[in-house]
């Protein structure tokens, strides 16, 4: 698609239920995945998928936030919005991954955490915010991929990583377009002027600093594949020590502020 | 009960000011859980917390510094940070500016060294009256800023929270806030030092999400309301009303997310106790 694309239609491609989900590129991308269920704690998160894989030889740790193509896998996943028993499991899994010196892949894709009743019982802001804890500071290599709907803390809570990576038709926003419409402009029907003022899409957010990397989507599955891979090499070579300092450096110069002038 | 703060209020009033008018204008305050008609001196000389029915009312930044901070001890940092507008929201620099001269205060959080009983500590303090407390670049650099400082320091750290969670206006620049707060905050625990959260009316959204729960002891005011999702976008998705008590305090410590519930007058001996018993 086209530069001139309207916001909004990024939206809606981004959300389009025929979209490749996390598993379409999990295959794709990898040999050999073996799916690992539960947290442990409580159950297994259906909107979370997670596990072991490789690609060209190198095991990695995989985990998704996984939506459906129809009314009955969405139903089945949730719609992609994950319960605190999934950032769970995509945790434990990823300190695992940290235990095996494998190196993580996430794919992002989601309305955001679920806002039901058993989520806040079961404590989903402390889940999340233990992911964005631990995440800061694994020893291995973490590349973040939005492929369809980044929306929130739910995003954010499988996001931190070295390398964050988008999908040309992707977006990433601290809310929904129409959740921002309507508390801001106190108008839900002004989503398309928010989708536009929000700066969502990949290339706003590569610009403002929040993103890495944008995929073009003329080849989606493979140039995803070749992106990962390239990132991959790269960031192997760096000793455990210089890959946390300068992930936390990465979001340490994120939204700075302004020293006043001396008045 | 009405009669008796009327008297109260006359005779405390002839002492300090003799202007008939004062008396009846802005001294008065209604309690919205027990909606008793309280004196606001009363109220103020009772740490904000109704004397009729024990609710916390949500305290300034300021007050809150003088109620937990030795007197003279506080030294405030960063105090001259504001916000760069990072995705240019139409009107978002002048709501600031309003809310500036409006509420006398720069940013939804105060951050800063002083002293408990004599110990040193590091301090950030939220004020819901800013924007309801929502953590932008400015709250999320101080209270980086603040972290890193108590590291290089060895000095515990006291966050109070009160925050509607991310600041949408300066869109994913505040979501990612989230992530450098953690992230500091997983230093400090590498270093060994002591976090202790405190969480009041209300703290939701991206704050409970990231340093709100990620204390090594996580206290609570009394009835706060504590939660990830707000109850009205959880009463949509569920399509009901929510029960009695949901989100509140004493359901996060029941449910196994809080340490201690603290009232407000009890609440800086309390701290003493536990950084004593770190060895601060």
């Amino acid at each position: 698609m086209s530069d001139k694309i309207e916001e909004w239609d990024r939206v809606i491609e981004a959300r389009k239920p025929e979209r490749p989900k996390a598993l379409d590129y999990i295959n794709y991308i990898f040999e050999d995945f073996i799916e690992m269920h539960g947290d442990r704690y409580f159950g297994d998160d259906k909107a979370v998928i997670g596990g072991i894989a490789s690609i060209e030889n190198i095991p990695v740790t995989v985990i998704g936030e996984q939506k459906g193509k129809t009314t009955k896998e969405n139903m089945e996943r949730n719609f992609g919005m994950p319960n605190p028993e999934g950032y769970r499991k995509a945790l434990r899994l990823m300190k695992q991954a940290e235990k095996f010196n494998r190196p993580i892949i996430t794919f992002i894709d989601t309305p955001g955490a679920y806002p039901g009743l058993g989520a806040e019982e079961r404590g989903q802001g402390e889940a999340i915010a233990k992911n964005l804890l631990e995440m800061s500071s694994l020893e291995v290599p973490i590349i973040c991929v939005v492929i369809g709907e980044g929306s929130s803390g739910g995003a954010l809570a499988i996001g931190v990583g070295d390398k964050i990576l988008m999908l040309e038709n992707s977006i990433y926003s601290v809310l929904s377009p129409e959740g921002f419409a309507s508390i801001l402009y106190k108008d839900s029907s002004l989503y398309k002027k928010a989708a536009k003022e929000m700066k969502i899409t990949a290339k706003d957010l590569k610009k403002l600093g929040i993103i890495d990397e944008i995929i073009k989507e003329d080849n989606i599955l493979e140039n995803t594949k070749k992106a990962i891979l390239k990132d991959l090499k790269e960031l192997l070579k760096l000793n455990k020590n210089e890959l946390v300092e300068n992930r936390y450096n990465k979001y340490r110069r994120i939204g700075k502020g302004e020293e006043d002038d001396i008045k | 009960m009405v009669i008796d703060k009327i008297k109260k209020v006359t005779v405390i009033d002839t002492k300090a000011n003799t202007k008939a008018s004062d008396m009846m204008v802005g001294k008065w305050i209604k309690c919205d859980n027990c909606k008793e008609i309280l004196y606001k001196e009363d109220v103020r000389n009772n740490y904000s917390v109704c004397p009729n029915c024990g609710k916390h009312f949500r305290l300034s930044s300021r007050r809150r510094i003088a109620q937990i901070i030795d007197d003279g001890t506080f030294e405030e940092t960063d105090s001259n940070l504001h916000t760069t507008d990072p995705i240019k929201f139409e009107g978002y620099t002048q709501k600031i500016k309003l809310l500036e001269e409006k509420t006398k205060i720069k940013e939804a959080v105060k951050t800063g060294f002083g002293k408990i009983n004599g110990i040193n500590v590091a301090i950030a303090v939220m004020d819901a009256n800013f924007l309801m407390g929502s953590m932008g670049e400015v709250v999320g650099e101080k209270i980086t800023r603040l972290i890193e400082r108590a590291i290089e320091k060895h000095l515990p750290l006291i966050i109070f929270c009160a925050s509607g969670g991310a600041r949408m206006q300066e869109g994913m620049v505040s979501l990612m806030q989230m992530a450098k707060t953690s992230a500091a905050l997983s230093k400090l625990n590498k270093a060994g030092l002591l976090y202790i959260s405190v969480l009041t009316d209300p703290t939701t959204g991206g704050v409970t999400a990231s340093f709100a729960s990620l204390g090594d002891i996580i206290l609570a005011e009394p009835k706060a309301l504590i939660g990830f999702a707000g109850p009205r976008v959880i009463e949509q998705t569920i399509n009901q009303k929510l029960p009695e008590g949901f989100q509140r305090a004493e359901f996060l410590l029941e449910h196994g997310f809080v340490d201690r519930i603290v009232e407000r007058k009890d609440m800086k001996e309390e701290l003493y106790r536990i950084l004593k018993l770190h060895n601060y």
